[in-house]
């Protein structure tokens, strides 16, 4: 059956684009800062809250509430940076890594708990009226919705990539990544830059979780699937490098869809984690990433 | 220009430097030499704001440096060429000059600035689209000194520019700083390669331990029996 393995190809590309897209801030933030923000998923809730209230109070359509959303999350990064993970971003390294985990862990406790409180435990989506809508091409179905996750994460992507690599501020991130004493040196505010990657990484947490609220549900409960997720694609990319993100996702997209497929969708996640182990195993500087050193 | 009074610091409870004094005066060249971890280092990165003095002051210009950061002091007019460059390997050569110009003013006059770097380093001219990682180390120091001019000093500070380099390019190398030095920019250079610092330089500072054992005219520093015995040979 040709047309159903293009059926799970297509439709693995489509969810992982998606997948690609909720890691590439989680990536960011860890490339620059080295503080594994576990917190992410709840990032990405929020985002898709955001978009939700944007919906039911606004009227706005979903895509049209992406610069909302990714907005209010900027914000709420810079401000979780400044209160809490300037102060751990100072240590060395290897304590830095540990401690910003455990305090990533409690936040996302604790946004958990808020959105508990303020939105209730009740699953909730956006329901557009395109949402049902699909064309088909040669017996393959393209949903509208999750063809729409690839030309955004696509553009977020390209958008990101142009940022680090032509204009002087994202030159000045990327030179705090290669050697940030000598970037000191040069004159960068280095805990700006900190600030800058930690509020563009919950910017883009906040664009996934307004598709997520599209393609799938929301509820307060959901990070910590959507951080396992952007985990599991970050070391599939290589860490830190941007282009390996999204085939990191397009990946573990084709992978759980042809789980899903052959074998029980069940399994899906089971996929994914395998797959997470087999890469650490052999590859463990990522797909897409360069040996230290 | 630069006076740094009675500092001491710490790494963590472990002392680095005690109680060192020295100044700089505007258009000089000033040699800091000694052995190896005697805390040469540490005195550039305490004036460059990386690291801060449990006592003591630190003032350029009659402006205190103690609770500026280093972004803020290269804004004031001082440059470090690092230890061993410390150049961004993954950017191009001309990618580094531009970030040697980060800071606002220097922006302004970025195009300038490199003029005066292609100038002095022609090769950087020639390498400028190539990635800096794949440099050699004589060009990878220059690029460091050369993104270090970028920010338009006055007082611009070297750490060991000679380390690694061919006795060839050693000679060259300091020929440019001198040539930095004779364009109007005071020079303060760390060495452990003491008898070429001291012929360039106009004064000296010997540091051992962590204290200044010994300092004044660079030329009579050299002929210190002290110093001859214990570093020259």
């Amino acid at each position: 059956m040709p047309a159903s393995l293009g059926q799970i190809l297509v439709f693995g590309i489509l969810v992982g684009a998606l997948y690609g897209l909720v890691a590439l801030g989680l990536s960011l933030v860890f490339g620059v800062t080295k503080i594994l923000n576990v917190a992410h998923g709840e990032l990405v809730m929020i985002g898709g809250y955001v978009s939700l209230w944007a919906f039911s109070t606004l009227g706005l359509d979903p895509y049209l509430s992406i610069p909302i959303s990714f907005a209010v999350l900027f914000l709420i990064g810079a401000f979780l940076y400044r209160l809490i993970f300037s102060r751990t971003v100072k240590l060395p390294e290897e304590t830095k890594i540990k401690n910003t985990l455990l305090v990533a862990f409690g936040l996302s406790v604790i946004l958990q708990n808020l959105a508990l409180r303020i939105w209730t435990a009740d699953e909730r989506g956006i329901t557009a009226s395109y949402i049902g809508i699909a064309f088909k091409v040669l017996g393959v179905r393209f949903p509208v919705v999750r063809l729409a996750n690839l030309v955004v994460a696509v553009f977020f992507l390209v958008a990101l990539q142009l940022f680090l690599r032509k204009t002087y501020t994202g030159k000045a991130i990327r030179a705090t990544v290669q050697n940030w004493e000598a970037a000191s040196l040069v004159g960068i505010d280095i805990h700006k830059v900190y600030l800058l990657a930690f509020a563009l990484g919950a910017g883009l947490a906040g664009v996934a979780g307004t598709l997520v609220a599209v393609n799938y549900s929301i509820q307060p409960s959901m990070g910590l699937t959507w951080t396992l997720k952007a985990l599991i694609v970050m070391v599939l990319g290589g860490l830190g490098s941007i282009p390996g993100t999204l085939v990191g996702g397009l990946i573990l997209g084709v992978t759980e869809s042809a789980t899903s497929f052959f074998i029980n969708s069940n399994y899906r996640e089971i996929a994914g984690l395998i797959l997470f182990l087999l890469v650490l195993i052999f590859r463990p500087q990522g797909l897409f990433g360069e040996k230290e050193g | 220009m630069l006076s740094i009074e009675k500092i001491d610091i710490y790494y963590k409870e472990l002392q680095a430097l005690w109680d060192i004094s020295l100044v700089v005066n505007e258009g000089e060249f000033i040699a800091l030499v000694g052995p190896n971890g005697a805390g040469k280092t540490t005195t550039l990165n305490a004036i460059s704001g990386l690291l801060k003095p449990a006592s003591g002051d630190i003032s350029f210009l009659g402006q205190s440096l103690s609770k500026e950061p280093p972004h803020k002091i290269v804004e004031l007019g001082i440059s470090q060429v690092p230890e061993s460059g410390k150049i961004f390997a993954g950017m191009s050569v001309l990618e580094n000059l531009e970030l040697g110009a980060f800071v606002p003013k220097a922006r302004k006059a970025k195009g300038q600035s490199l003029e005066r770097v292609f100038d002095i380093f022609p090769r950087l001219a020639e390498r400028q689209n190539q990635q800096a990682g794949t440099l050699s180390g004589g060009e990878r120091q220059m690029l460091s000194i050369g993104r270090a001019l970028m920010s338009n000093p006055k007082l611009l500070m070297l750490d060991e520019p000679s380390f690694g380099l061919a006795p060839i390019l050693v000679e060259h190398m300091f020929e440019m700083i001198e040539k930095i030095n004779q364009q109007g920019v005071t020079i303060l250079l760390v060495e452990q390669n003491i008898q070429s610092a001291l012929e360039l330089a106009d004064r000296a500072y010997l540091l051992e331990n962590g204290r200044i054992v010994g300092q004044g005219n660079a030329r009579e520093l050299l002929n210190f029996e002290s110093v001859r015995s214990s570093y020259l040979g």
